[in-house]
């Protein structure tokens, strides 16, 4: 098994961090934490393939045969499902900001402080 | 068993009933609605805990049992008293709040309760969970509806400030939880916790064991708010409506605490157990320094509901310091001390509702002396400020002696319990002074000694202006949080149950037996706890130094002056900056990564 998914894995996690903390605007940063999130799919469809086996699908392959983990292929599903809702929450509280206080730059919201 | 899942979809399945009924559904109607659904959820969740009493509780969904060997590709429930227990404060905390907002939220629709109810669900559901990903998944459904629950006055400026730094805060953490799972689960193809125990146990501690851990631990330590982890917790309390501010700071946050003990005794400790003592280290560097810090800000706080979101953060730190012990009676004082302190401290929160319904203010400054006409909650308020600093004989007490005990006695840290008694005079002395400033309008009125920028943007009120008097259900459940802290701290045989499920709880290879092979449980031996005679010298100390605090607060020593530099210091890090929150956050899984690098090895 290659270490190439799991060091992909990594980076995204990592470039996803750093995207957030340097973000200038409140879409970008949702979408580097999609990045960050991502990092996640990778490594558990990493974590559960095997080379040359098949897709869980048991419904045409003979039993016996060899396949990919599927449950990490559930996890991932679940996870999407996870950010697909926390993102949809963050845009809306993103849209509410631009009403609001007329910017989406982290930098001048400043309502909290101290 | 009936009652195990009904105690997750009671609540889950009420909230898509309101949802769905919401046009249908009278303001009263959801209240009642809800009211009784929680209920029912408090009774299913107090079934688990009777059960639970002397036998750990497994339920495998769809009746998935695991194969022979002890392999399991189902997905359990599996509880012992102090996990049900949880369980049952978390729904009880969600039907006070519910009473509360009863009242106090004016202009909020079934929805409201809806979310309510999911949230509480998704509680229930990860205090009962055996299987690390459903506790993921679980933790990330109590997440999205507490951040919607946090901005839920969306059309205000702060809340929307507030409840974004809380979701990408949180959502972060969640993410390097759950890449810790995947890592995890590489080692061991296992989810179940049990399982993963077992597998981990066979093998020494490696590199993606360390990493693991670590990014498992982070990530529930951000819920549970422990430094450097903790700067959203302050924005979303602040900005969340009071009613659901008790459920955040009773029960939320020490969900977290439960998440690290829960993983720590069932899955890691088979391989982690011979490294106890550096982790036990590392956890009290942390705990002491989220109280710390905690106090410190709380003590430079005039936002009322800010000052009691850092005072939460300072008892996490001391929850933790209870947890890091890694033992069982460090364990039974932490489940004791954390609902004790949080009956109190959700009185608290209920007596600073009051104040802002009555005045519209929680401008601890621009409220002086306005609260004296308030007298029952004034009361309320001293007293439950006395109850957390240590005041025997109530709940936080009893909770924190037990803990200073299991230190000092058990691991030999004879310092901790004067430590922590500091840590709780500061917390409790910086509440204490903004009592007596706007119920007593003690101290002179005017600009305050440091500067209030915090307050501003967050003076709008949930109650749009002052009413003349306080309803039956606000002062209620002030009174009634108040008492039930005291009869938690005088429980006759408490110490004695909390110390046997706890004696279970650290045991892994018996958590395995029972739920890998339906193995019978073994006889408990009975045991005795009772707090100690110096505790009780420890908790008058904290009284009176929390006493001595607000007075130095109130009258402005000039000793006071000499510190302000520090506090300038502490403030100027609470940016509100989502980007530095992240960075913190970045740098701190970074340094306990590398502090369980070095020494667990």
């Amino acid at each position: 098994m290659s270490v190439f998914p799991y060091i992909v894995a990594g980076w995204l996690l990592l470039v996803g961090l750093w995207g957030i903390v340097t973000s200038r605007h409140l879409v970008h940063l949702v979408i580097c934490l999609s990045v960050m999130q991502s990092s996640t799919y990778v490594l558990l469809l990493a974590v559960g393939y095997r080379h040359g086996a098949k897709a869980p699908i048991f419904a045409d392959i003979p039993s016996g045969t060899q396949v990919v983990d599927p449950v990490v292929q559930a996890l991932t599903l679940t996870d999407v499902v996870v950010e697909a809702t926390v993102a949809a929450l963050l845009l809306a509280l993103a849209v509410q900001a631009q009403k609001r206080f007329g910017t989406v730059d982290p930098d001048e919201l400043g309502a909290l402080r101290g | 068993m009936a009652y195990v899942p009904l105690a997750v979809l009671v609540p889950m399945l009420g909230a898509t009933f309101l949802a769905a009924a919401r046009e249908l559904l009278s303001r009263a109607l959801a209240d009642a609605v809800s009211l009784a659904l929680g209920i029912a959820t408090v009774t299913l969740c107090a079934i688990a805990l009777a059960h639970s009493v002397d036998h750990t509780i497994v339920y495998w969904w769809g009746a998935w049992t695991p194969r022979p060997g002890g392999v399991a590709l189902g997905i359990d429930f599996a509880f012992g008293p102090l996990d049900a227990g949880m369980a049952v404060f978390a729904a009880s905390l969600t039907v006070i709040a519910g009473v509360f907002s009863w009242r106090f939220l004016a202009e909020v629709d079934a929805l409201y309760h809806a979310i309510l109810l999911v949230f509480l669900a998704a509680m229930v559901g990860f205090s009962l969970s055996g299987d690390l990903f459903n506790m993921f998944v679980f933790f990330e459904l109590m997440s999205v509806s507490a951040y919607v629950l946090a901005g839920f006055k969306i059309d205000q400026r702060s809340p929307i400030e507030g409840s974004l730094n809380f979701a990408i805060t949180n959502s972060a953490g969640a993410i390097l939880a759950l890449f810790g799972i995947g890592l995890v689960y590489s080692k061991t193809g296992a989810l179940n916790l049990a399982q993963i125990g077992d597998q981990l146990g066979r093998h020494g501690v490696d590199a993606v064991v360390v990493a693991g851990f670590t990014l498992i631990v982070c990530g529930f330590l951000v819920k549970a708010a422990a430094i450097p982890f903790h700067f959203w917790l302050a924005d979303a309390y602040a900005v969340a409506p009071t009613p659901v501010c008790i459920l955040f700071a009773g029960a939320m946050s020490e969900l977290g605490l439960l998440g690290v003990a829960r993983v720590y005794w069932t899955a890691f400790a088979p391989v982690l157990d011979p490294h106890a003592e550096a982790l036990r280290w590392t956890l009290i560097a942390i705990g002491l320094g989220t109280a710390f810090v905690g106090a410190a800000m709380s003590l430079a706080q005039h936002h009322l509901k800010r000052m009691l979101a850092f005072a939460t953060i300072a008892y996490m730190g001391l929850f933790l310091v209870g947890i890091a012990m890694l033992s069982a009676d460090g364990l039974a004082g932490t489940a004791i001390y954390v609902v004790g302190d949080g009956l109190v401290k959700a009185a608290l929160f209920v007596c600073v509702g009051i104040v802002q319904h009555r005045r519209a203010s929680l401008d601890e400054v621009d409220l002086h002396g306005r609260g004296r006409d308030l007298r029952l909650t004034a009361g309320v308020f001293v007293i439950g400020s006395l109850a957390i600093a240590g005041l025997p004989p109530f709940g936080p007490f009893l909770g924190k002696a037990l803990v200073e005990d299991a230190a000092a006695h058990g691991h030999g840290l004879w310092w901790m319990p004067a430590v922590m008694m500091i840590a709780s005079a500061v917390t409790a002395g910086a509440l204490l002074r903004a009592g007596a400033r706007v119920f007593f309008g003690w101290g002179s009125a005017g600009q305050p000694d440091e500067s209030s920028d915090e307050a501003e943007g967050e003076t709008e009120p949930e109650t749009d202006k002052p009413h003349d008097h306080t309803p039956v259900l606000m002062w209620l459940p002030a009174v009634a949080l108040l008492l039930a802290g005291l009869a938690w701290g005088v429980l006759p045989g408490l110490a004695d149950a909390a110390l046997r499920a706890a004696d279970r709880y650290v045991q892994p290879n018996v958590y395995a037996a029972i739920v890998l092979h339906g193995a019978p449980p073994e006889p408990t031996t009975p045991v005795s706890l009772s707090a100690s005679g110096a505790s009780y010298l420890y908790g008058v100390g904290a009284v009176v130094g929390a006493l001595m605090v607000a007075a130095a607060g109130v009258t402005r020593l000039r000793a006071v002056d000499a510190t302000r530099p520090l506090f300038a210091w502490l403030r100027k890090l609470h940016s509100g900056h989502v980007g530095d929150y992240v960075a913190w956050l970045t740098a701190g899984v970074a340094v306990i990564g590398t502090a369980f690098a070095i020494t667990l090895r």
